[in-house]
C-alpha cells in the first residue's frame, strides 16, 4: 500500500472580491427596462380592445365583416371592412412580388458572389436605403413611378395601387436582402466546400445548400418585411389615393387600412363617436393580421429550421 | 531531449505491388498572393493505392491536396504554375470543366461536414446534382455507397433521420459515402480521422484498405504510424517542398534524404 502523500500547501482565495451591490441592482434595472415594452404592448392591446368593443356595440360585427362597402363618414353610412382590407392586400401583394425576388437575389449575390470589397460598399448603401423617410418614398412614387405607370397604362389614375405597391416593395427590399444575407453568411463554409467538392456549381451551392440552410432566417426576413408592408402608411397615403375600393385592379385608386386611419385621425371627428370608433376597429384588424402573420412566421421558421 | 522514437512499423504486403501512375505533377508552383506555398513540386501518385502526405504543420500538404480537385480556385489570389496531370488530362487547362473534375476527384474533410439534411439526402445529394432523379436508382446508389463506407448496417433502419443524429465517426463515414456516391476515381482525404476516436479511426483505416481496390486514395495525415500502417506510398513535405516520396516501407526503413530520416525518427524541430 502506498503512503498517503502530504497535503499541498497551496491555497485558493475563493471569497467574494467585488462589492455585490451592482449585482443586486442590475437585474432589477434590466427587468424594469424589459417591462417598459411589455407594459406598452399591454396598454396598446387594452386601448384597442376596449374601444373596439364599444364600437361593435353600435355597429354589429356581421356588418363589419359582411358588408362590402366602407363609407363611415358619408351617408348612407356603411361599415364593411373588405374594401380597406383588399386595398392593404393589393399593396402588400404588389410589394411582395417586387421585393421577394429582388431582395433574395441581392442577398444571394452579396453572400455568395460578391467580393468582400463589393459587399463592403453595397451593404451600407442598402442600409441607407432602409433609412430613407417613407414620406420621401411616397413622393417618389407619386412623381416618378406614377408617370411611368401612366405612360404604359394611359387609363391609370394619378393615385393608384400599383405605383404605391411598387415603391412599398422597393422600401422593403433592403430589409429582405440585408437580413437574408446575414442568415446566409452565417452558414458555415464547410457546408459550401462539401458541396463544391461534389461538383456543385456556385449557383447550385447557393440555391441547394445555402438557401435551405438559411431558410428560417430568410423566412423571418420575409415576414418582417410583409408586416412592414402591411403597416406602411405614408407611401400609400401619398400615392395610392383615399378611395375605399373593393378591387383587384392595381391601376385604380384604393385606400388601405393605415391610410384610412390617418385620414380620419386628421379630420375633426368627435371623441366617442362611431366614426372615432372605426379607427380602433380598423386598427384592431391590422393588429390581429400582423400578429397572426408573426405567429405563422415562427411556426414556419421552426418547421424549416435546418441545424448546422 | 536526445531520445528518438523508433521508425513506425510498416506492414508487409505493400512491398512488391506494381502500380500505374494516375496523377503526375511536374514542376508545380503555387502562390497565395506573394506567399510561395508549394515549390517546384514533382510527384507521381499510383493508381488504386493509398498515398499518404506527411510533414510538419504548414508545410503545404493540404494545399497540394486541394490542387488535385481545384478547391484552391476558391481562394482569392491563388496562382498556380506547372503541370498537374490526372489520367492524361492537364486539369488546369482551359477545356477542363471544374465541376466534372470534382466529380471524378472526391474529397473528405478534416471536420465531418454533413449537410443539414437526412442521411439519405446527404448521400443522394451528389447524384441528384448530376441529374439522377429515378427513385429506385437513387436508393440503389445510397445503399451501395453506405455499404462501401461501412455505415449501411448502422443506419439502414433510419435513413430519414438527420445526419446530425450520428456520432462523429459515423458522420465522417457518411461524408465518405457521400463522396463515393458520385462515383469518383480518386478520393482525397485531408486528416479525415484526426478528429475521431481510436475505434472510429480504425474503422476508417480499414475502410481505406477496402476502397483502394476500386479507388485511388490520397490522404493527408499527421500520424506517421497511420501512414505506415495503411499507405502504399508516402510523400514527405517540408516548407512547401516535396523532399522525398517512395514506397511506404522503403521511405520508413531506408529514407534517402537526411531530413526525412530526422522527421520519421522524431528528431525534428
Ligand atoms: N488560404 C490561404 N491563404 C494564404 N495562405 C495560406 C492559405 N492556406 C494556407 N496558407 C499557407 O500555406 C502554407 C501551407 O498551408 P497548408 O494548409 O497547405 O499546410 P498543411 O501542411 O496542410 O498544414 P497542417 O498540417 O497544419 O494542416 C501555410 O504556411 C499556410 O499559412
Ligand atoms: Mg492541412
Amino acid at each position: 500500500m502506498n503512503q498517503q502523500p502530504p497535503k499541498s500547501s497551496a491555497r485558493l482565495d475563493l471569497t467574494k472580491g467585488k462589492t455585490s451591490i451592482a449585482d443586486k441592482i442590475m437585474p432589477v434595472l434590466l427587468f424594469l427596462c424589459a417591462s417598459v415594452s411589455v407594459l406598452t404592448t399591454i396598454g396598446i392591446v387594452y386601448t384597442l380592445l376596449s374601444e373596439t368593443i364599444s364600437f361593435f356595440r353600435i355597429v354589429p360585427i356581421q356588418e363589419f365583416f359582411g358588408s362590402l362597402k366602407w363609407s363611415p363618414l358619408i351617408n348612407p353610412k356603411s361599415f364593411g371592412i373588405w374594401p380597406l382590407l383588399s386595398g392593404t392586400m393589393l399593396i402588400t401583394i404588389i410589394a411582395i412580388i417586387v421585393a421577394v425576388p429582388i431582395g433574395l437575389a441581392s442577398a444571394i449575390y452579396l453572400s455568395e458572389y460578391a467580393s468582400r470589397r463589393v459587399r463592403k460598399i453595397v451593404k451600407p448603401i442598402l442600409e441607407v436605403l432602409a433609412g430613407v423617410p417613407t414620406i420621401v418614398y411616397g413622393y417618389f412614387a407619386l412623381t416618378f413611378i406614377t408617370p411611368i405607370v401612366r405612360s404604359i397604362f394611359p387609363d391609370t389614375g394619378v393615385f393608384n395601387a400599383l405605383s404605391a405597391g411598387i415603391v412599398v416593395g422597393i422600401m422593403i427590399i433592403p430589409m429582405i436582402s440585408s437580413l437574408s444575407e446575414d442568415a446566409m453568411s452565417a452558414v458555415p463554409d464547410s457546408l459550401r466546400n462539401g458541396a463544391y467538392a461534389l461538383g456543385a456549381t456556385r449557383f447550385e451551392v447557393a440555391t441547394k445548400i445555402v438557401v435551405p440552410a438559411a431558410l428560417s432566417g430568410i423566412i423571418a426576413s420575409f415576414v418582417l418585411a410583409f408586416s412592414r408592408a402591411i403597416g406602411e402608411t405614408m407611401i400609400v397615403t401619398v400615392a395610392a389615393g383615399s378611395t375605399p375600393n373593393l378591387t383587384a385592379n392595381p391601376l385604380e385608386s384604393i385606400q388601405t387600412m393605415t391610410a384610412y386611419i390617418v385620414q380620419v385621425s386628421m379630420g375633426d371627428i368627435p371623441h366617442g363617436s362611431v366614426e372615432y370608433g372605426t379607427i380602433f376597429a380598423v386598427g384592431m384588424t391590422l393588429f390581429v393580421i400582423t400578429l397572426v402573420l408573426n405567429m405563422l412566421a415562427q411556426y414556419v421558421s421552426k418547421r424549416f429550421r435546418e441545424e448546422y | 531531449m536526445s531520445t528518438t522514437t523508433e521508425a513506425p512499423q510498416v506492414k508487409e504486403t505493400t512491398k512488391t505491388v506494381d502500380f500505374k501512375t494516375i496523377i503526375d505533377i511536374k514542376d508545380m508552383d503555387l502562390y497565395y498572393g506573394t506567399y510561395h506555398a508549394l515549390k517546384k513540386v514533382n510527384l507521381t501518385i499510383p493508381e488504386k493505392a493509398v498515398t499518404a502526405f506527411i510533414g510538419p504543420s504548414g508545410c503545404g500538404k493540404s494545399t497540394l491536396l486541394r490542387t488535385l480537385n481545384r478547391m484552391n480556385d476558391m481562394i482569392p489570389n491563388t496562382r498556380i504554375e506547372g503541370l498537374v496531370d490526372i489520367a492524361g488530362t492537364d486539369i488546369y487547362s482551359n477545356e477542363v470543366d471544374v465541376e466534372t473534375l470534382r466529380k471524378k476527384v472526391g474529397m473528405v474533410f478534416q471536420q465531418a461536414n454533413p449537410f443539414p439534411k437526412s442521411i439519405y439526402d446527404n448521400v443522394a445529394y451528389g447524384p441528384r446534382l448530376h441529374g439522377i432523379k429515378n427513385k429506385a436508382q437513387l436508393d440503389e446508389i445510397v445503399e451501395q455507397s453506405l455499404k462501401q463506407a461501412a455505415l449501411w448496417n448502422e443506419v439502414k433502419d433510419f435513413l430519414k433521420r438527420s445526419a446530425f443524429s450520428l456520432s462523429g465517426g459515423q458522420q465522417q463515414r457518411l461524408c465518405i459515402a457521400r463522396a463515393l456516391a458520385v462515383n469518383p476515381e480518386i478520393l482525397l482525404m485531408d486528416e479525415a480521422t484526426s478528429a475521431l476516436d481510436p475505434i472510429s479511426t480504425l474503422k476508417i483505416e480499414e475502410l481505406t484498405q477496402e476502397l483502394k481496390n476500386k479507388y485511388t486514395i490520397v490522404m493527408v495525415t499527421h500520424n506517421m504510424h497511420q501512414a505506415a500502417r495503411i499507405s502504399d506510398q508516402t510523400v514527405f513535405f517540408l516548407n512547401g517542398e516535396v523532399v522525398e516520396f517512395d514506397q511506404t516501407d522503403k521511405l520508413f526503413s531506408n529514407p534517402s534524404d537526411k531530413r526525412t530520416e530526422d522527421y520519421i525518427t522524431g528528431r525534428f524541430g
